[in-house]
């Protein structure tokens, strides 16, 4: 690639476009990503949330943007990202608005809604080739509601609608993988307590046109129960364990950016969250701790 | 002007290309496709410019169009039945966004059992969501109400989205002469669209849509989309009054058919009302003072006009093409609501008819008639009902016997 790159942490912006105050929880795994993203993409960027922890960011008469808001519903966000667009685009062609009045189109979700409902206008709007980019920030639940089981809750978490001694049955959605097979323009995984990571695939993102995934894992003190002075230690661990492979997917292949090693045991950071205390307490359940390393083994083992 | 025959979906589609509409999110729904692919073809041509992107649903082609016209353009959209119930989240959300665009809906009855053929309830199913209607009774309508509509949303006092309504199938896939205004004259009528303060430019950020916490900003938020609808009223009869200057047609709120010296009116929407105008017509042939009271907007709810018109009439005759189960016609409670209390006032009396495609025969129209003056007589009211025959009720046996349920079964 050719587009310039951050090449320490020193390098990446220094003025924030995304203000402090807002009514997320203390330690948001997904706030810091977000401002992560934005401080990168500037404010030149119109947000379409949809339903989700962060709708409650823009709530009358304050917000924290200073680029623009549009709030939708929790399945349609990408249609109105292809209104606001082909707007624009009408408005730019038809002389009636300047280059410099142009916005990028930020969806803006968390994995109920892009892992679940809002996967089929998703779908959709990747197949137009819709230019937009696609900032899910993934708490593993549907957090704003007290963190119940959503499509992208991983395997033996214990949620409030998966209560018993083996927590989720279901496996965690690849919501990577389900972009990928739709050959969008770009996709990432991201974490915020990676930020230079995160940064580069967001300037590689920004310096594309069609549509661009950037899926963020945050960690959810309130959702995951842990301290939230331990968010980005936990952010870490998720990377370092292999859980959360960061990767992109771009010009046809999936490229690793950062490959663990040497990877440490699963239970270095599932032994950080309540949600997966019944594996570690009041006995230590071997067998669904094996099982979810022998998964991440065997993903790691199918990485070129 | 030219004078072509056109059914209510080319009518339609030609009242967006005369309003120059920038944009079109579309999904395909019977009977409405004729409205999208009649659009589809001109934009390919260019005999009109526009875009058209073809969503993946009607949920989001809502959410397309509204986001669209936050934006400053001026959209059209078109759906039907299942079709607007699964964009009913957003029909209730996009009038709180005060960015105006037209959807044509063409109404269908709703599943269950699925049908294809017309009644009222999916448009009436969207009448508490902040949309404008105006409903029409015929494809010249259909053209005209689609140019009043955008006059009528985009006016500064209202701001709202606007259905507009036409049955399926009696309209939709019926050709009628139709006037085509001449385009000159409908941009004098009609200027390009004003999006004022809205639209997302890098120059001038805005939050749209917003959360509120707590009942009092909701409160004022929500009422301000009602006083925008009352406002509406008024907007309607200068801009329908304009229209009727520039093209010669008259399309009020409420239309009266020989109503001035009425005993008993007729009371419904839609193109039903042009078989309650002809038994008007033949009853009062026979001597009885019969009338047709239409509303075409629906929503603002032309209440005081209502009054007016009714006022000194024996008896009101209301035919609801919808049930509301559990309580009956829609319509029909509705002008209860709005005559209720005011001196003068007629009986009413409620049927309901033409469901899933019903045909309401002249004889029913004059057995209401009849049973009008009879209540008007004795002052009794009798219980609302639904329009369906012996006759019906018989071959109805037949096909339940053949689906293999004993006679009489309750289902």
């Amino acid at each position: 690639m050719s587009e310039a790159r951050y090449r320490s942490l020193r390098e990446l912006p220094g003025v924030h476009a995304l203000a402090a105050g807002t009514a997320m929880c203390a330690g948001c795994g997904g706030l810091e990503a977000l401002h992560e993203v934005l401080d990168v993409l500037g404010t030149r960027t119109v947000v379409i949330n949809a339903a989700g922890c962060m709708t409650l960011l823009a709530s009358y008469p304050f917000t924290p943007f200073h680029g623009s808001w549009l709030y939708t519903s929790m399945a349609s966000a990408p249609a109105g990202a292809q209104g606001v667009r082909d707007a624009l685009d009408l408005l730019r062609s038809r002389g009636r608005i300047g280059a410099d009045d142009d916005l990028t189109a930020v969806v803006l979700s968390g994995d109920g809604s892009a892992y679940g409902m809002g996967l089929s206008a998703t779908s959709a709007a990747i197949e137009r080739g819709l230019d937009f980019i696609y900032l899910c920030y993934d708490n593993e639940g549907y957090g704003n509601t007290g963190q119940q089981t959503s499509a992208a809750t991983p395997h033996g978490a214990r949620t409030p609608t998966s209560p018993g001694p083996a927590g989720h049955a279901g496996e965690k959605k690849d919501l990577f993988d389900v972009w990928v097979a739709h050959r969008p323009r770009y996709a990432a995984t991201v974490i915020g307590a990676e930020p230079l990571d995160l940064a580069r695939k967001v300037q590689r993102a920004a310096s594309l046109a069609g549509p661009r995934l950037i899926l963020a894992l945050a960690p959810c003190p309130t959702g995951w129960d842990y301290d939230p002075m331990h968010g980005v230690d936990i952010g870490r661990l998720a990377v370092r364990t292999g859980i959360w492979p960061l990767k992109e997917y771009v010009d046809g292949a999936v490229v690793h950016t950062h490959v663990p090693h040497p990877r440490l045991p699963v239970e270095a950071y599932l032994s950080t969250q309540g949600r997966f205390r019944h594996l570690f307490e009041p006995l230590r359940n071997d067998a669904l701790i094996g099982e979810i390393q022998q998964r991440v083994d065997r993903y790691w083992q199918n990485v070129g | 002007m030219s004078r072509v025959l056109l059914n209510g979906n080319a009518a339609a589609a030609w009242g967006a290309r005369l309003a120059r509409v920038d944009y079109v999110p579309a999904f395909p729904i019977t009977p409405q496709t004729g409205i999208i692919e009649t659009l589809a073809a001109w934009f390919a041509s260019g005999d009109a410019e526009g875009r058209m992107t073809t969503c993946e649903s009607e949920h989001s082609m809502v959410t397309a169009a509204a986001a669209a016209a936050a934006t400053g353009v001026r959209v059209f959209t078109a759906t039907s039945s299942q079709g607007l119930l699964y964009a009913m989240e957003m029909v209730f959300a996009v009038p709180g966004w005060r960015a105006p665009f037209v959807l044509v809906n063409v109404s269908r009855a709703l599943a269950t059992p699925i049908t294809l053929e017309p009644d009222h309830s999916d448009v009436l199913a969207a009448r508490d969501s902040g949309f404008l209607q105006i409903h029409c009774a015929s494809c010249q309508e259909v053209l005209d109400s689609v140019l009043l509509a955008y006059r009528l949303g985009e006016d500064p006092r209202v701001r709202l989205p606007v259905i507009v309504n036409q049955d399926g199938f009696h309209l939709s896939f019926t050709r009628e002469p139709v006037d085509l205004p001449d385009a000159a004259a409908v941009d004098a009528f009609l200027p390009p669209f004003d999006a004022q303060q809205a639209g997302f430019r890098a120059s001038r950020p805005v939050s749209q849509a917003v959360a509120v916490l707590g009942g009092s900003p909701y409160s004022y938020f929500r009422y301000q989309v009602h006083l925008a609808q009352n406002a509406a009223l008024a907007a309607y009869d200068e801009i329908a009054a304009d229209f009727a200057a520039r093209f010669a047609r008259q399309h009020p709120a409420v239309e009266a058919y020989r109503c001035d010296d009425a005993e008993i009116v007729y009371f419904l929407i839609g193109s039903l009302s042009a078989r309650a105008r002809l038994a008007a017509d033949r009853l009062r042939a026979s001597g009885l003072r019969v009338g047709v009271v239409r509303p075409r907007l629906l929503r603002p709810y032309p209440a005081a006009a209502l009054r007016a018109l009714l006022a000194g009439k024996r008896a009101v005759a209301v035919v609801d093409q919808n049930l509301s189960m559990g309580s009956g016609g829609i319509l029909h409670g509705e002008l209860g609501g709005a005559l209720h209390g005011h001196a003068d006032m007629p009986l009413l009396l409620s049927f309901v008819g033409g469901l899933g495609g019903r045909e309401v025969s002249d004889g029913e129209f004059a057995a209401m008639a009849r049973e009008a003056f009879a209540a008007a007589r004795s002052g009794e009211v009798p219980e609302a009902r639904l329009l369906y025959t012996a006759g019906e009720l018989r071959e109805l046996r037949k096909l339940q016997a053949v689906a293999g349920l004993a006679p009489g079964s309750p289902r």
